[in-house]
């Protein structure tokens, strides 16, 4: 008898073998979606680019002044774009990382837990807000804002999207860096404190020497962010490539040409088409640059501890 | 009831309760068994014999393997990644080396179920926690499942303070109570050989002493193995204990016997307090 | 921060009790300052937030009436509605959901659950947290490249929808791992030892209890997706839309139709970016009302997520 119930067992384990194996393998498949929606990525921007540089050679993409591709006269430097777009993400981070230490200080050294607990939820929800009424709001309440106090400022400029877009990644840069300053072993505190240093000296001299790279980290991730960043700049700078490092002027970011090809009716396989794919690319490598630094930066912190 | 007839080893040995000699079947017999965490040997070359309807304490300081060891007869290892078995662990009657790979280790488990160290029970209400193990291998008769998950809490000694509460969440019993319901779970499969590994290490005096009683009255029914760490608890519920060090047997032999008359001197030291 | 040492030089072997105290009276004071600084840097988010919505509220609520959430996009700014734009945003988000939950969660679940520490792992990962990273603008070029053309979908509920469900996919896959790691072993190997299979351990045990978790991770994935408008506007999604697509439930058997899928469609941010673009002011007080809509809905999912996360950190107690 028991034998036979021994012969059971091992047919009900066979049976369900097969619902183990295609479970897994549908599994497995989702996983590898990720690999797959990567290489669509990297293939087609590739295989429009590459349509693109037979028009234009790369020197004078890398190095021609002007970005002027619907003039009927077009020229494709993609350096007033690349200006554009690190002038607003400089602004940006001008706000974002002072504002976003500050903020990552106070809340792993300082905020009681309570008010903590209150105000981690409510700088999520910051980052909730959609990034087309962040540009509303740059465009119609913080440029005014500044025109007061610039008075011939434009209404489109650099200026008031990129503050709007560094106050939005503000939770963004706090957390990672406040992420940083918790990892750092409570016994390098509690030394400190035991040599009589106060709050403040504990955090200035031991917690963030300790955690530098991790908040380096933080500062790059924002980098990548804020480039990345669209619907604030398309709406509220203006997008008119200008090649100047002048934030109160009006200027285009890379993100900001996409957007404004695909208002257009540009017809599929022409040059138009195929340079905001070029476009795009810069705009990924650029990104994949700053978090492969973020990463390696983050890696070099985890080794410390 | 379970395959006294088909069983071809038999040992006479001296029962430690009654001092006379019982005939007792072998219910799996380990043979030369090695394990290996990567490349680091945990068991070494373990030989021994398991009877049936006994209960058998695993003892010895710890890092000295009686947890793996114990976690060898269910394949626990097998979701850890690079452990490798070596050797056998033969399960009778129908002498099958559990720790091949070519033996499915969820069959295994079929046969032979475990109690953890802490009680785990799931976030399920008490009468899922039981019947879980019924309901995987696809019991679905409410008749059988309301009987069988009553026998199995009768048999650990809960029905009586939860028969009116089934449907509360495990998880809201006291710490003894959940490692009750865990065993509970564990005999409504009706294994058979039930492991405990260090069963009562997380509760109090009191749920300990509860949990040793249903060990003791178990085994006239089960095999049990049990690995702990407290010698006293081995002598009041074991009839055979093996003592290990270092990833080796050192000793074994029946409980009474290698309390009063330890063999080894590595035993007698442990035992003594020596070392461990 | 010379300025922050101590003020006070203490000669330690003749300090008095005074001189400890007045050195540390100072020090503690830029304590004191540095804490209200930290304060004031934390609270200008939630002050933005707040001048925000008052803002958008301001310019837009005489046009938050019902009409306007029942009238199509005009030419002329008072008669202007969203109706097209919210039909539009559920279409979408159905098509989102429907693919990229399940996709995400299968995804997560095999990583966490299943997956054999190897390269291909290794690779997997990578390529997740990569994705995280990718500009939601370069989803937009992916889609209009791949959906649009390639696969002949053309600017589309469905191209929208599988653009959008794509982008959310690393955030949820994200808060699947997390909650499925913070299932504790013990539990696995309880159900495991009574001889349960992996998939029965996965279907029976671990995705019921990290549910709250992915739930969490779904509906600020799913808030993302509803506030998102670059990628769409890349694959040309029309502004001007004064149509809806046919209903996905109809009355006659059998009851379901896709036809939407195909249709041409406009939401909620697009419906918005296009009124704030326009030169003139006449449409400004739609777009804050379309921005009033958005805000509220997307403040209430993330704050739901938010809620739920916190309860579950309280709740569960293994």
């Amino acid at each position: 008898m028991a034998v036979a119930r021994q012969t059971l067992i091992r047919r009900g384990v066979r049976h369900r073998d097969v619902m183990e194996r295609t479970v897994e393998s549908v599994l497995f498949a989702c996983a590898a979606s990720a690999v797959a929606v990567t290489t669509a990525i990297v293939v087609v921007l590739l295989v429009e680019s590459a349509g693109f540089f037979s028009h234009v050679s790369i020197v004078d993409f890398l190095t021609d002044t002007m970005w002027t591709p619907l003039f009927a006269e077009a020229r494709y430097g993609i350096l007033p774009l690349l200006c554009g777009t690190v002038l607003a993400a400089a602004v940006a981070l001008t706000v974002a990382v002072p504002v976003g230490v500050m903020v990552a200080v106070y809340l792993s050294e300082f905020a009681p837990v309570k008010v903590r607990e209150t105000v981690k939820p409510l700088l999520e929800m910051l980052e909730g807000v959609p990034t087309v009424v962040y540009g509303y709001f740059a465009l119609l309440f913080v440029t005014p804002l500044l025109q007061n106090i610039i008075p011939d400022l434009p209404g489109f400029n650099v200026l008031s999207p990129g503050i709007v877009i560094g106050i939005m990644i503000v939770p963004y840069v706090g957390s990672v860096s406040e992420d940083a300053m918790r990892a750092v072993p409570q016994a390098l505190r509690e030394a400190s404190y035991a040599c009589g240093a106060t709050r403040l000296q504990t955090t200035l001299r031991v917690v963030m020497p300790a955690a530098t790279s991790g908040i380096a980290a933080a500062f790059v991730l924002g980098i990548a962010r804020a480039t990345g960043e669209t619907m604030v700049v398309a709406i509220a700078a203006g997008q008119q490539p200008n090649l100047t490092f002048d934030p109160t002027q009006p200027a285009a970011t890379i993100t900001a040409y996409i957007v404004q090809v695909a208002l257009g009716d540009l017809p599929h396989g022409s040059i138009g088409y195929q340079s905001i794919f070029a476009a795009g690319l810069v705009l990924l490598l650029i990104t994949l640059l700053f978090n492969i630094l973020a990463h390696v930066l983050r890696m070099r912190f985890r080794e410390a501890y | 009831m379970k395959g006294v007839m088909s069983n071809p080893v038999s040992v006479g040995v001296p029962s430690p309760q009654s001092g006379s000699t019982t005939q007792r079947n072998v219910k799996s017999s380990i043979r030369d068994l090695n394990f290996f965490y990567g490349d680091a040997q945990a068991l070494k070359h373990i030989d021994m014999e398991i009877y049936e309807h006994a209960v058998t304490a695993l003892i010895g300081p710890s890092g000295c393997g009686k947890s793996t060891l114990l976690r060898c007869f269910n394949r626990m290892h097998d979701l850890t990644p690079h452990t490798r078995y070596e050797g056998e662990i033969r399960l009778f009657p129908d002498d099958v080396n559990i720790v091949s790979p070519e033996v499915d280790p969820i069959e295994v488990r079929m046969r032979i179920s475990m109690v953890f160290q802490k009680p785990n029970p799931f976030p399920k209400s008490i009468y899922e926690n039981v019947a879980y193990g019924l309901r995987v291998r696809g019991v679905r008769n409410k008749t059988e499942l309301d009987g069988r998950v009553e026998a199995a809490l009768r048999g650990a000694a809960l029905w009586e303070e939860v028969k009116d509460r089934l449907g509360e969440p495990g998880t809201a019993l006291s710490g003894g109570q959940q490692q009750r319901l865990c065993i509970a779970r564990a005999l409504a499969t009706d294994p058979e050989i039930v492991l405990f590994d260090e069963p009562t290490s997380a509760l109090d005096p009191i749920a300990t002493a509860s949990i040793e009683d249903l060990i003791i009255s178990m085994a006239g029914s089960v095999t049990v193995l049990i690995v702990t760490h407290n010698m006293q608890q081995a002598a009041r519920v074991s009839t055979y204990t093996a003592f290990m060090y270092l990833g080796e047997l050192i000793e074994y032999g029946p409980t009474n016997e290698m309390f009063t008359r330890p063999r080894e001197q590595r035993t007698s030291d442990y035992l003594t307090g020596r070392f461990g | 921060m010379a300025s922050l040492s101590p003020p006070l030089a203490i000669d330690a072997s003749h300090a008095t009790v005074a001189d400890i105290r007045a050195n540390v009276a100072q020090r503690r004071r830029w304590d004191l300052v540095f804490a209200v600084l930290g304060l004031l840097a934390t609270s200008i988010g939630v002050v933005t937030l707040l001048a925000l919505f008052i803002d958008l509220v301001m310019d837009g609520y005489q046009r938050l009436t019902p009409d306007f959430f029942l009238s199509f996009p005009s030419r002329r700014a008072s008669e202007a509605g969203i109706l097209s734009a919210w039909v539009g945003t559920c279409l979408v988000m159905l098509v989102t959901a429907v693919v990229g939950v399940p996709l995400a969660v299968s995804a997560g679940l095999y990583l966490e659950e299943y997956a054999p520490r190897n390269w291909l792992t290794t690779v997997i990962e990578i390529n997740v947290s990569n994705l995280a990273a990718v500009p939601s603008i370069v989803y937009g070029l992916l889609a209009l490249g791949l959906f649009v053309y390639a696969l002949g979908f053309g600017q589309s509920i469905l191209s929208a929808g599988l653009t959008l469900a794509l982008m959310i996919m690393p955030i949820i896959v994200v808060a699947t791992r997390e909650a499925v790691r913070a299932v504790p072993h013990t539990i696995r190997e309880a159900a495991y030892a009574v001889g349960a299979t992996r998939w029965q351990v996965t279907r029976d045990h671990v995705l019921p209890y990290s549910i709250p978790g992915i739930a969490t991770g779904v509906i600020i994935g799913l808030a993302r997706a509803i506030g998102e408008t670059a990628p769409l506007i890349t694959i040309g999604a029309l502004t001007f839309i004064a149509y809806l697509p046919n209903p996905p439930l109809t009355t006659t058997p059998p009851f379901v139709n896709f036809d939407w899928l195909w249709s041409g469609f406009t939401v909620l941010p697009i419906q918005m970016f296009n009124w704030v673009s326009r030169p003139g002011t006449a449409f400004h007080a739609n777009a804050a009302a379309a921005g009033i809509v958005i805000v509220v809905l997307t403040l209430l999912m993330n704050g739901f997520a938010i809620f739920l996360r916190y309860r579950l950190r309280k709740r569960i107690n293994w």
